[in-house]
């Protein structure tokens, strides 16, 4: 195994409570590469997306066994700053969740949080670079002053995006950003996918395989809570090993 | 027949005609398309039975209001009544009694006259008895009947039924609205002969009060002030701010903890506990105000060299009223908290916020509005209590900013007018009124803001 993956999780276990939702899940995210997981709802994609930047922790029932390192590091050692590890794994939700203050606000919030700039000239320019990189600069920059939650949903989850990226992550992880979009919104999402992996480790849980195609260059596919098959997306959709795995992209069940 | 009997039959009836009507309308062919029966049978037997029922007991109500008017009526027809004393309490009584006598209550009495009635009053009971319980039950019968000859199988009973249902319940709602505008306006009614004594200007704006009026020219401190801006601002100092800096906070923060950081187990005892508080009677907290916040209050002025310290104090109300006051912003406040979405606090999480980031700067931000209802509803509440201040406040009307001073509130002042035996009609009495008026509009107003503000913010994440 080499040692430049990004994130590394190793029989990852999830429970919660005594039901098991997650069965000894291995997985390598790397830098500048898009990882799709895809499957069945319930199966358990995004709950393994959740542990990798320690979301489940707000779950008290939740229970996690195996080990995630991110640059080696393991991310549930009792030393682990919970808050340094989410500034560096970002999130994008499904539904768009921009807080209710400014389009401004919005972005500078993680910024203020970590401490990233000092003074105002400094965090406008950080706004200004993250709403840039979630190609949304140019329909907001006369009204940042306006309500986050006065923008169209396609807008909100770009703002979502901006949000993650003005704190520097490394990873950044979306569950289904676009299930609550329309196509136009969609294509501007999955396009700025696109421009952002050259910066960033993407993980995208979706329901829509033609989006894995299109977004990822590796694909997971989870089926009941196990990993079924992990590879190259161009394999897994041309040419899967599983029956499974063959059976969920012809659309036979799922 | 008394009127009981002729209840419990007209009950029965209407039972017995819902049960047949019932059993008539079961036997229905059942169709199919349209020739299915419209209603069930049991709508059938309601719609009867009711008709019974509601007819028969309308008039039966009317007349226990009428009969008597004419049964007394009938006896003064009479012979035996030409000779009765024409007016006044003496005439009243020997009726009164020879009534009693016929109805069997009192054997006997103080006046020969009334045993002579007696026989003439024993008639017309009968008489009147027999025509209200005939017109009962053939209103009984006659409804019935009407409802009967209709029970068919295409009759749309179930719209009827659920039309009087539906009238029932705005009749139930009307009862509630009617009896708040009889209020408002008993009190404009009152307010206003008090402000033909008194000029709504020197009562609204002046800061003289003193209600105790001159009975006798020559009495000594009995002005007749009616400026009630002091009292205004006791009940302000006391409700709005004393209060409010003691509940605010208190009540907010357990807010906090409870939605935020109480483990469920710890959540399930503590909020019951602090719902308690709501349910102690104002009057217990009144004692614990006066018996041993205020003493304490005083004893602690002293000691920091407030000189003028007094036992009652507007600090001691204020401070147990806020107390009173706190399960209900925390519970407003717990409320609107629960209500921001989940997809908030952990869209601040996944940025790295620690718990304590996202409450300050997106979940309290989120719910101000709500939060801001619910003090309003406080302080509505805390401005209109009265039995911690009457007890702890104190009666001295003083416009001051001193906490540790006496003050007193409208609520006070409007106890101390009405009780004790002053005539009616006087400036002192009629004050109150007034005094509840504005206490009336200024908590309406609370609460309809109040309420306004927490229904814009409750559509905003709908």
């Amino acid at each position: 195994m080499t040692t430049n993956h990004k994130m590394i999780a190793r029989d990852v276990s999830v429970f919660y409570g005594d039901k098991k939702a997650i069965d000894s899940v291995s997985i390598d995210v790397d830098m500048e590469n898009v990882t799709a997981f895809i499957g069945p709802s319930g199966c358990g994609k995004s709950t393994f997306l959740r542990t990798l930047n320690r979301m489940n922790d707000t779950i008290s029932i939740a229970r996690v066994e195996g080990t995630i390192e991110l640059d080696g590091e393991d991310i549930y050692a009792s030393g682990m700053d919970v808050v340094q590890l989410r500034a560096r794994v970002g999130m994008v939700f499904q539904k768009p969740n921009p807080f209710p203050k400014s389009i401004y606000e919005n972005v500078a919030y993680g910024p203020r949080i970590h401490g990233l700039a000092a003074g105002k000239p400094e965090m406008d320019q950080v706004v200004e670079k993250s709403l840039r990189r979630a190609g949304l600069w140019d329909e907001v920059k006369d009204r940042l002053q306006d309500s986050g939650t006065a923008l169209s949903g396609g807008q909100q989850q770009r703002l979502c995006i901006a949000r993650a990226i003005a704190v520097d992550p490394e990873v950044i992880l979306m569950d289904e950003p676009c299930s609550a979009l329309d196509p136009i919104a969609t294509a501007k999402i999955e396009e700025l996918i696109h421009e952002l992996r050259g910066r960033y480790a993407i993980v995208i849980v979706t329901h829509n395989m033609q989006q894995a195609a299109r977004v990822s260059q590796r694909t997971a596919f989870f089926h009941l809570g196990t990993l079924v098959e992990y590879g190259e997306t161009s394999e897994i959709f041309t040419n899967p090993r599983q029956e499974k795995t063959k059976d969920y992209i012809t659309g036979r069940y799922g | 027949m008394s009127l009981l009997a002729i209840l419990f039959l007209v009950l029965g009836l209407g039972l017995i005609s819902w049960i047949s009507a019932r059993m008539r309308a079961s036997r229905f062919v059942r169709g199919v398309g349209s020739d299915r029966p419209h209603s069930l049978p049991s709508y059938h037997g309601w719609y009867v039975g009711l008709w019974v029922t509601i007819p028969a007991l309308l008039f039966l109500a009317v007349w226990a209001s009428v009969s008597p008017g004419l049964i007394s009526q009938a006896v003064l027809a009479t012979p035996g009544a030409a000779n009765l004393p024409a007016f006044g309490m003496e005439r009243a009584a020997v009726l009164s009694e020879a009534r009693a006598i016929a109805t069997g209550a009192v054997h006997g009495g103080f006046h020969a006259q009334a045993a002579s009635l007696a026989p003439a009053y024993r008639t017309a009971i009968m008489h009147y008895g027999l025509i209200g319980a005939a017109v009962t039950l053939i209103l009984a019968f006659a409804g019935g009947a009407f409802a009967f000859t209709k029970v068919r199988s295409d009759f749309r009973a179930r719209t009827r039924v659920e039309r009087l249902v539906m009238g029932a319940l705005l009749i139930a709602s009307l009862i509630a609205i009617l009896t708040t505008i009889g209020i408002f306006g008993s009190l404009v009614f009152e307010s206003w002969r008090f402000f033909n004594m008194v000029s709504p200007l020197e009562f609204l704006f002046g800061t003289q009060w003193s209600p105790q009026t001159a009975i006798r020219a020559d009495q000594v401190g009995s002005s007749g002030a009616f400026g009630a801006v002091a009292l205004f601002w006791g009940t302000i100092f006391i409700g709005a701010i004393i209060a409010m800096i003691v509940a605010i906070p208190l009540g907010l923060m357990s807010a906090v903890y409870l939605t935020q950081y109480a483990k469920p187990s710890t959540r399930r005892w503590v909020k019951p506990i602090l719902e308690i508080l709501a349910g102690v009677p104002t009057v217990v907290y009144g004692y614990f105000a006066a018996l041993t916040v205020a003493p304490a209050l005083r004893d602690f002025a002293v000691m920091i060299g407030i000189s003028n310290a007094s036992s009652e104090s507007a600090l001691a109300a204020g401070i147990v009223m806020g107390v009173m006051i706190i399960p209900f912003v925390s519970s407003m406040a717990d409320d609107s908290i629960a209500a921001v979405p989940q997809s908030m606090r952990d869209g601040s999480l996944a940025m790295g916020a620690t718990p304590s980031e996202t409450i300050r700067k997106v979940l309290l931000p989120a719910a101000l509005p709500g939060v801001v209802g619910g003090v309003l509803l406080a302080v509505s509440r805390a401005i209109g209590e009265t039995m911690i201040v009457v007890m702890a406040a104190g009666l001295a009307a003083n416009l001051t900013l001193n906490p540790f001073a006496s003050v007193t509130t409208v609520t006070t002042q409007i106890v101390q007018l009405l009780t004790g035996d002053q005539e009616f009609e006087s400036a002192k009495t009629l004050a109150a009124f007034a005094l509840g008026l504005v206490l009336f509009i200024v908590t309406l107003l609370l609460n309809i803001v109040a309420l306004r503000v927490v229904k814009k913010y409750r559509e905003a994440y709908d």
